[in-house]
Parts: C-alpha cells; sequence; structure tokens
C-alpha cells in the first residue's frame, strides 16, 4: 500500500504551458479530420495534443467524439484530412498498428476476456514464456507491477476478470495501456464507471504520465473534472469542433451552451412536490448475499435517491424490486396491489413498473435492432391485434418517442447500436414511458450520457412524477440525485444507513456512505472496505 | 424483417440459383429436362419445411438438431398407424405431425425449463427419436403403398406433387409468422438479447417452447412429404437432415448467432443445395466428389455473406 499514490494532493499541474521550459512539441496534430457515415459525423475537425498536456474533448452524445478517437486510435479511417505525427503523417489501419507507433487507447466498452486471469488479461498479446509454456512466475509479477502502477496491490493477480467490478475493470485496462510504449494515451470516459477513489487512482496516473510528456486525449462528460486535469479543452457539436479553451477553468454554463449548439432543456426545479399516495412498496426484501432486509416505500409524485458507495447494493435492491434476480423474502407491491410474484420481471411489469437498467446494452437493448423495435419492446401488445402487429401504430409509437425524448437518430429504422449512449438510454426510457408504467427504477440512469441528453432524461423524470408516476433512482453522482431527487437513502453494505429530505449537502451524504463502511472495516468485504480506506 | 435488405438477399440468392442451373444446363445435356425438374419437386418439399422450422429456431438463438430423428420417428409412427392398426390416412397423418410435436415439445421445455443449450437437448433428442424410431418400427421399412402414393404423384395442372404447393404455404406461413406477428418478434428480440427480452416483462420461455414445437411439428409434416414420395416408412431416414437443414438457413442468410433471418431466404437456400446434388448426379459426380462440391459451396455461400455484411457495415 505504501507506494500508492492515494494522495493526489498538491500536484503542481501545468495549465497554460507557460511555465514548460519552451513549448513543448506536438505529439499528434490532426487536420481538417471528416468523416460521414449515412449523415456527416466529423466535418473538418482539427486539433492537437502536445507532450504532456491533458487535451480535454467534451461534446454532446454523438458530437463525434468518440469517432474521432476511433480514427485516432486506428479503429476507424477518415474520409479526408490527415493526422500527422512528429510532423509526419500516420497511417495506421488497426489498433495494433496505433499501439506500435505509441499511440495506446483505452476503450470506452472494455476489452478484456472476463475468463482469463488479471495477469493473463495485461499481457496477453505478449504472455511471457519459455519453450512454449507460459511462464506464471515472471507473468505474475510483472502483473504485480502493473497493477500496483495503477493502485490495484492489494488484488490478487490470478483472479478471474470476470470477478471484478467494472471500476476495477477499468483500472485494469489502463494498466494494461501503461504496460506499452505510450506516448499519446486516449481516453475514452474513464471515469464513467469509477468509484471516488479510483478516479483519484486515475488522476494520479495522468499527472505521472504527463510528468512523463505523455500527451493524453481524454474524452469526459463529467464538467466538475475540467479544473482538476484539463490543460486544454476542446468542444465538439455535431461533428465540428466548436470551441478551444485554454485552461480546466471554463464557465460550464458556457460549456453547456456550446456542447447543445444552443438552447439547454433544464429540469423543471422542485416546485410544490405533493407528495400522492404511497406507489411502490417494498418489505422485507433480501436476497443474493445481503443479510438484513430492507423496507422502504415511494409515493406517487416523488423521486427517492440511492446513494452510495460503488458495491453498497444498490443495484441488486433495485434488480430485487424487479424480479430481475431472484429474491429469498419480501414482498412489492404497487398502489397497495397484491404483492408481485418474486423473481418474474414479466409480473412486475404488469403490475406497472419498469426498469432502466445499469447495464443498457447488456440488459436493455437489442443492440443490432431497429430504434422502432427497440422503442416498442414493451408494448407489443398495444401494437398488435390477435398477435398480428401493427406496423402503423408500432411506427407511431416509435415515432412519439423519438420525438417526445429528442433521440437523435437518423430515423426509427436506425439500429441503435449507431446511437450514442444518451441517445440510446432515451429509447429505454421512452419504451417504459410509453407502457405506461406508474413506477421506474432507474439505475445510473446518465451514466456515460452528454450534458444535454442528462437535462431531457431528468426533465422526463421530473414530468413523469408529475403525472403521478413514482421513481426510486440510485446514481453515483451527487449532483444527479440533488438536480431530481426529492428525497435520498443513502445505502452501504447492504442496507440503509441514512435517509436525507430537503437539504442535504454532499459532505453529510459521502460521510454517511463511508462511515458504514468504516465501521464494518474487518468483517465487510474486501471491496467495501477498499473503498472505506480512502 | 422484409425490407429492402431482405429483398436483395433474396433476389442475389436467386442469381446465385440461375447461375447454378444455367452452369449445369451448360455442362450436361439433359439437365434442363423435365426430368430434373420432377426430381427437385420429388425432393425438395421435405427438406424445405424443415428448414422453415429450423428458420424460426435458429433466429430465437437456438438451433435444432433433432429434426432428422424426429423425421424418421414421425415416418414410423405413420407406418405403424397405416400398416399395423389399420388407421385411415386421415387419422395417421395428424397422428404422424402430432408425433413430432410432441418431440419438439419435449426440447423446447428442456431447453427454456432446465436452461440447457438447445444445442445439448436436441443432441441428446436426435439420439432418442432415432432410437425410438427403431423400436416402433421394429428396425424395418414399413411398405404402405398404394394409399400414400397420390400425395406425392404430380398434380394434372401443376406438374408437381401436391407436396409441392404444401410445402410452399408452410413456408410462405412461417415468413409471416416471422415477420407479421408478435410471437415473430419475440423470436427475434430473443435471438438477439433474451436477457433484455426478459427484463423487458416478456415470457421468453414461452416462445422458445413454442419454435420447438413447431419445429418438432414441421420435422412431422416432412415426415409425411418423405413417406408419400417412397410409399414407405425407413426408420434410417433423415440421418443427416438437420446438417442439410441448417446449412440451407445459413445460406439463406440467417445468422447462427440468431436475431436475424429469413425463411423465405432459407427455401432458397434448400433450392440451391438440392439443384447442387441433383446437378452433380446428371454429371455422373461420385458420391465423395457431390460431399466435397457441396462443403464447398456451403463455406462459400457463408464466407460472401460475412464479407457483405462487413462491407455494408462500413457504410452505415
Amino acid at each position: 500500500m505504501t507506494g500508492r499514490s492515494s494522495s493526489p494532493g498538491p500536484q503542481p499541474i501545468d495549465h497554460s504551458g507557460a511555465a514548460r521550459p519552451g513549448p513543448m512539441p506536438a505529439v499528434i496534430q490532426v487536420e481538417g479530420i471528416s468523416k460521414a457515415y449515412s449523415v456527416p459525423v466529423l466535418s473538418n475537425v482539427s486539433l492537437e495534443v502536445l507532450a504532456g498536456e491533458v487535451h480535454v474533448l467534451m461534446g454532446a452524445n454523438g458530437a463525434g467524439k468518440s469517432t474521432l478517437a476511433a480514427i485516432i486510435g486506428g479503429l476507424n479511417t477518415a474520409d479526408s484530412g490527415r493526422i500527422l505525427r512528429h510532423d509526419r503523417p500516420l497511417r495506421a489501419r488497426s489498433r495494433r498498428e496505433a499501439q506500435s507507433q505509441g499511440i495506446v487507447m483505452v476503450l470506452q466498452e472494455l476489452n478484456l476476456i472476463p475468463t482469463l486471469s488479471v495477469a493473463e488479461n495485461l499481457f496477453l498479446d505478449c504472455l511471457p514464456h519459455s519453450l512454449g509454456f507460459v511462464d506464471r512466475k515472471t507473468l505474475h509479477s510483472r502483473a504485480r507491477r502493473a497493477l500496483a502502477r495503477v493502485g490495484l496491490d492489494q488484488l490478487e493477480v490470478a483472479t478471474p476478470l470476470g470477478r471484478l467490478g467494472i471500476g476495477q475493470r477499468q483500472l485494469v485496462e489502463i494498466a494494461r495501456a501503461l504496460e506499452r510504449k505510450c506516448e499519446l494515451l486516449i481516453l475514452d470516459e474513464p471515469t464513467a464507471a469509477l468509484s471516488v477513489r479510483e478516479v483519484e487512482i486515475l488522476f494520479a496516473n495522468i499527472r505521472r504520465l504527463q510528468a512523463l510528456s505523455v500527451g493524453i486525449l481524454y474524452i469526459t462528460h463529467r464538467l466538475d473534472e475540467l479544473p482538476r486535469i484539463a490543460s486544454r479543452v476542446s468542444v465538439l457539436c455535431d461533428g465540428r469542433c466548436v470551441a478551444e479553451y485554454a485552461g480546466g477553468e471554463v464557465a460550464h454554463e458556457r460549456l453547456i451552451r456550446d456542447m447543445a449548439g444552443g438552447v439547454v432543456e433544464r429540469p423543471s426545479p422542485s416546485t410544490a412536490r405533493l407528495a400522492g399516495p404511497m406507489l411502490l412498496s417494498v418489505e422485507g426484501i433480501s436476497g443474493g448475499s445481503r443479510r438484513e432486509a430492507l423496507s422502504l416505500g415511494v409515493r406517487a409524485g416523488e423521486i427517492v435517491g440511492l446513494a452510495g458507495l460503488v458495491g453498497a447494493g444498490r443495484t441488486e435492491l433495485l434488480r430485487s424490486i424487479f424480479g430481475a434476480d431472484r429474491r429469498q423474502s419480501g414482498t412489492v407491491s404497487v398502489a397497495g396491489g397484491p404483492p408481485i410474484r418474486p423473481g418474474s420481471p414479466r409480473a412486475a411489469v404488469a403490475a406497472g413498473i419498469g426498469m432502466l437498467p445499469e447495464d443498457r446494452r447488456h440488459d436493455g437493448l437489442l443492440l443490432s435492432q431497429s430504434v422502432r423495435v427497440n422503442a416498442t419492446l414493451a408494448t407489443l401488445s398495444r401494437h398488435s391485434r390477435h398477435g398480428w402487429l401493427d406496423r402503423r401504430s408500432e411506427r407511431a409509437a416509435a415515432e412519439g418517442i423519438c420525438t417526445r425524448l429528442d433521440v437523435r437518430c437518423a430515423g426509427i429504422e436506425q439500429p441503435v447500436r449507431r446511437l450514442s449512449g444518451g441517445n440510446q438510454q432515451k429509447v429505454v426510457l421512452g419504451r417504459w414511458l410509453d407502457a405506461g408504467c406508474r413506477v421506474l427504477l432507474c439505475d445510473e440512469p446518465t451514466r456515460g450520457v452528454d450534458a444535454a441528453a442528462k437535462a431531457t432524461i431528468h426533465a422526463r423524470l421530473r414530468a413523469f412524477v408529475a403525472d403521478g408516476g413514482a421513481v426510486l433512482l440510485a446514481s453515483g453522482e451527487l449532483s444527479e440525485l440533488r438536480a431530481v431527487c426529492d428525497r435520498v437513502l443513502v445505502m452501504a453494505e447492504g442496507i440503509f444507513v441514512a435517509e436525507f429530505g430537503g437539504e442535504w449537502s454532499d459532505e453529510e451524504v459521502t460521510a454517511a456512505a463511508f462511515t458504514r463502511a468504516f465501521s464494518a472495516e474487518g468483517a465487510g468485504s474486501d471491496r467495501l472496505w477498499e473503498e472505506g480506506k480512502q | 424483417m422484409i425490407n429492402k435488405t431482405r429483398l436483395s438477399e433474396w433476389g442475389g440468392l436467386v442469381l446465385v440459383w440461375l447461375a447454378i442451373v444455367a452452369l449445369f444446363g451448360l455442362l450436361a445435356e439433359h439437365f434442363l429436362s423435365a426430368a430434373t425438374f420432377t426430381t427437385l419437386a420429388g425432393r425438395l418439399p421435405a427438406l424445405a419445411v424443415i428448414a422453415a422450422g429450423m428458420t424460426l429456431v435458429v433466429v430465437s438463438g437456438g438451433i435444432d438438431l433433432s429434426v432428422g430423428s424426429v423425421m424418421a420417428l414421425c415416418g414410423a409412427v405413420l407406418g405403424l398407424a397405416v400398416t399395423q392398426w389399420k388407421w385411415p390416412l386421415l387419422a395417421a397423418v395428424p397422428l404422424a405431425i402430432l408425433t413430432g410435436a410432441a418431440a419438439g415439445l419435449t426440447n423446447g421445455l428442456l431447453t427454456a425449463g432446465l436452461r440447457i443449450p438447445s444445442f445439448l437437448v436436441t443432441l441428446g433428442l436426435l439420439e432418442v427419436c432415432r432410437g425410438l424410431s427403431y423400436a416402433v418400427s421394429g428396425s424395418r421399412t414399413l411398405f404402405i403403398g398404394a394409399g400414400i402414393e397420390p400425395l406425392a404423384r404430380p398434380l394434372p395442372f401443376l406438374g408437381v406433387p401436391a407436396t409441392v404447393p404444401a410445402a410452399l404455404l408452410v413456408v410462405v406461413t412461417a415468413q409471416i409468422l416471422l415477420s407479421k406477428t408478435v410471437f415473430g418478434r419475440h423470436l427475434v428480440a430473443i435471438g438477439t438479447n433474451e436477457n433484455a427480452v426478459r427484463l423487458a416483462g416478456i415470457d421468453t420461455r414461452r416462445a422458445k417452447v413454442t419454435v420447438f414445437l413447431l419445429s418438432g411439428a414441421l420435422a412431422g409434416v416432412a415426415a409425411v412429404f418423405a413417406v408419400a414420395r417412397l410409399g414407405s416408412a425407413d426408420p434410417n431416414a433423415g440421418t443427416g437432415l438437420e446438417l442439410a437443414a441448417i446449412a440451407a438457413v445459413v445460406i439463406g442468410g440467417t445468422s447462427l448467432a440468431g436475431g436475424t433471418g429469413s425463411v423465405i431466404g432459407s427455401l432458397l437456400g434448400v433450392l440451391v443445395i438440392a439443384t447442387l446434388e441433383a446437378g452433380l448426379a446428371q454429371l455422373g459426380a461420385s458420391e465423395p466428389l457431390k460431399r466435397m462440391v457441396t462443403g464447398g459451396v456451403i463455406i462459400a455461400a457463408v464466407a460472401a455473406d460475412g464479407l457483405r455484411r462487413r462491407l455494408s457495415a462500413d457504410r452505415d
């Protein structure tokens, strides 16, 4: 633990570049890149990343950030324009070729193999071997060193990767990237799935790489990260670079306006909220590894937030209420109705519950299918007669969803795979709103979603409860809970440890989440224990 | 779903088929003759209905390896009912189809209920049903004779036996089922991401059981067609038929990964395979050569399909 850079501390960050001895050379220059699928995704984008700087790329989902990153990282090719590396045109036709040029990309969708060990994943393309046999001893010692570098020195290198949480996997992916020769590191929303502590470790790593003159292209949606790491901020909007700012101290309103290309929808501030009758009642639920039973109620017109650290049991609670996982005891009912059959999402949906799952790609969407098919999946009975699909009604419903939720797509027949994260999430949300459900369970509804889409989703959730719905929303972002929730329940170690209504401060909630984890030290799971150390 | 892509896929297959016909027409003197046509018309129906059921199963993300054996079992039951129990055909044919449905139901319940991969369940049923068909028939070919043959005799005006329009009806119905009904949509959705479908509040098990039941019942229909053509029930019938059906389904553009496919495409796949076999036979190709060429064509078709998909994925 000693070598870990858990104290990000007041290390000097050079925002301006002025204090450096002379101008740093560019590690990469992008000149006039354009790319179009059926519609232009990037139009004449130019930017550069200097050695030792963190160049942050912001933009709404669908603005072209990931496409640009993919082109630089060798995963995609541009229609026109060029990329210069040390003043020479770069031609990387694959991620591997880019890597051999010192360009390392950490993908948004993790590129690891769950059944192999952490160590094997780290060195998959260069396993140490002798006579064709894997040299496990060398492998493990190298893996331990690589993991220590990203603060995962507590992790057993022989653990199958599949047992790790998403945050730890991300760090493993970064550790793997750092093992390679690296002059330009591309990070695509690296903090989207990380806990507070993991983010600190990541930032500390970024600063160390900066000191080694590595240039970093950093894509994020989180405005609060800018002052902490950005040397420069570029904003993409509809495939064009619309603004560039030196340093990370840019007014949030301004960035949001740049990204939205104009107006931003704001959630109506908490106006007179009349809590209606109890809509969702959960009594004595327990299941999985949780030992204690949980009860809670959500009234009509109310959004209740679930706060807590990664692994606090928020996802498990939501899934067990919905019946996605079996539960051992307890009852769930809607509007005082009969208890819903446990372990059956179908029964939950029939009772009027909908869920936005944490992992929308795996649990929510049919990626290769069209927006229309995804949007109407839960409501086919309404868009059919005696089992025959009514195309017109189905199309109308899908188009209605796209309009109401401002889903940016090339039409309802476009596969959802082609949509950005925010627009994908809007499709899932639209599905449930269209299904006429009364209770929505939202698990990290805006993870990996840009600021404008996030505002739309929040506004729709507020409108949903204003119409008499009830929402239970788990989020790791306190700002999100503050923006939309009427009260917040804090979870730790699988139970509720505190409840806040009305006014609350970030410190209070964080303290509650961590206090429990501290007191659970020794008895708690390793993961929580680690979280608590921060 | 029928859209432009699908139509161009079907068009492509028709072109491939016409090319094969033209090629054999040039190479073999008597290929473009009524005799070839009749042979094809006799052989196609059984494989076409089996491929139709297989398509639905594959679209839903499963596979049914038991169809060949189930067909033999249904044929044996049909033969037994007619020869031993002296049942009229009107009762024996439905019994054969019900037997197939029962085997399919077993496949479905085991797959959906116990969550065993359908590959393994149907591999098991492949053996079980083959055994049953030997047991039922006493390992002998049961001669039915004139009673059932009219079904396989060419109809006066069409020039093809009644089994051909019947098979076409099955194929068209299955295609409509797939693209126009809620059940079909559920199959496509389950084949794409079963987990997400379950979490959308849909009973995935019902659709899965139903699709295997259909596949089994269609194997029963195929048994009736096959028995009619030969006038007898052979307990060894349909050996390896599941592989021919899967090949046709894949050539027809259905993804083995599930989530996309068409029954009409599979019919065209059946046409391609059967024509190829008939043509090679006319050229006097030996059995080993026939099999190698057929295998090569399957791989080429799938490779071409993969290439086309990748190109179109690059484009949009």
